[in-house]
């Protein structure tokens, strides 16, 4: 049986090997950056059908950051949209006959968790400087440096490690009902797939919110203080 | 098969084993209260199930880490030379 911590590289450019996790990252990334270009090319004040969907999808979003961070959602649009959206697409993937979503590799979804772990130092720096950044450590009491150090390395952990275990169990079963029950078997298991792509792509972002808000929170309390 | 092979094999399938029992019990107890919580105040029930698919992934990992442990074992175990 293949491993599933491993991935199969499929060809080298030079002496660096490409693997198809990121073969599969690059056609998705491909897909959505051509669809949203082509999406934005035709914006329309009386919209069609396809530019009503994604307005949908713009607003629900928007809504989702709103509810979650209890600010306006401008900053964080991009960012958290195109983490749920790239995450949906990854985890719906597997739908392609033939394609593994790639976030049932360790390496894509490191790159995810990584990511959420720069966006909070970036947004927090931007929230109330390096000073402020710095500062949210020390709350709610400077005894708590070293649990809230540890804390930002264990969550983007678990970031990676829920998404990956999410993601790869459900492969690793369909594989398996698969090599046991041939052809219709493995539809019930491809649905609930579906069901746990969505609520996956759907906790990573709000998880991102999460940790992005609580710390612009605490990074920009000192600046308020002085203002009151 | 050496005895490492063997201890491998029983400590995956009692790390998924057992590493699904405390997550399972604490899930249900989570949906059980978010469920009462919703049917006392079903206009609060957009917050609240926002709030239960956070808790549950928390909970979740959990789970899966021992899923993971498991997959070490049985496909990087260091201890297998």
């Amino acid at each position: 049986m293949k491993s599933p911590l491993e991935s199969a590289v499929l060809f080298h450019i030079g002496p660096v090997p490409v693997a198809e996790p990121v073969v599969v990252t690059w056609g998705i990334m491909a897909a959505l950056v051509l669809g949203s270009w082509a999406l934005k090319r035709r914006l329309r004040r009386d919209p069609s059908p396809v530019q009503s969907a994604a307005e949908l999808i713009a607003d629900i979003l928007d809504g989702q950051i709103r509810d979650t961070m209890q600010t306006e959602p401008g900053p964080y649009r991009a960012f958290v949209g195109g983490l749920f959206l790239f995450i949906l697409a990854a985890n719906w993937s597997s739908l392609i006959p033939g394609v593994e979503p790639p976030t049932a590799a360790l390496a894509t979804d490191a790159a995810l968790a990584l990511l959420v772990f720069v966006a909070v130092i970036f947004f927090g720096v931007k929230a109330g400087g390096v000073r402020g950044y710095l500062g949210s450590f020390a709350t709610p009491s400077p005894l708590m440096i070293p649990l809230n150090f540890v804390e930002t390395i264990t969550r983007t952990f678990s970031l990676l490690v829920r998404l990956f275990g999410n993601i790869m169990s459900g492969v690793f079963v369909i594989g398996i009902v698969l090599s046991l029950a041939g052809l219709i078997a493995p539809i019930p298991f491809m649905a609930l797939d579906l069901l746990t792509g969505l609520v996956q792509a759907y906790i990573f972002a709000v998880l991102a919110m999460v940790f992005i808000a609580a710390t612009v929170a605490e990074a920009s309390e000192p600046h308020q203080k002085k203002t009151d | 098969m050496d005895w490492i092979s063997i201890a491998s094999i029983l400590g995956a399938a009692f790390a998924v084993s057992f590493g699904a029992l405390g997550p399972a019990l604490g899930e249900g107890r989570a949906v059980a209260a978010a469920m009462e919580a919703i049917a006392r105040q079903p206009e609060a029930a957009n917050t609240i199930s926002r709030t239960l698919f956070v808790g549950l992934a928390m909970i979740e990992t959990t789970a899966i880490y021992c899923l993971v442990i498991a997959l070490l074992l049985l496909f990087a175990n260091p201890l297998i030379p």
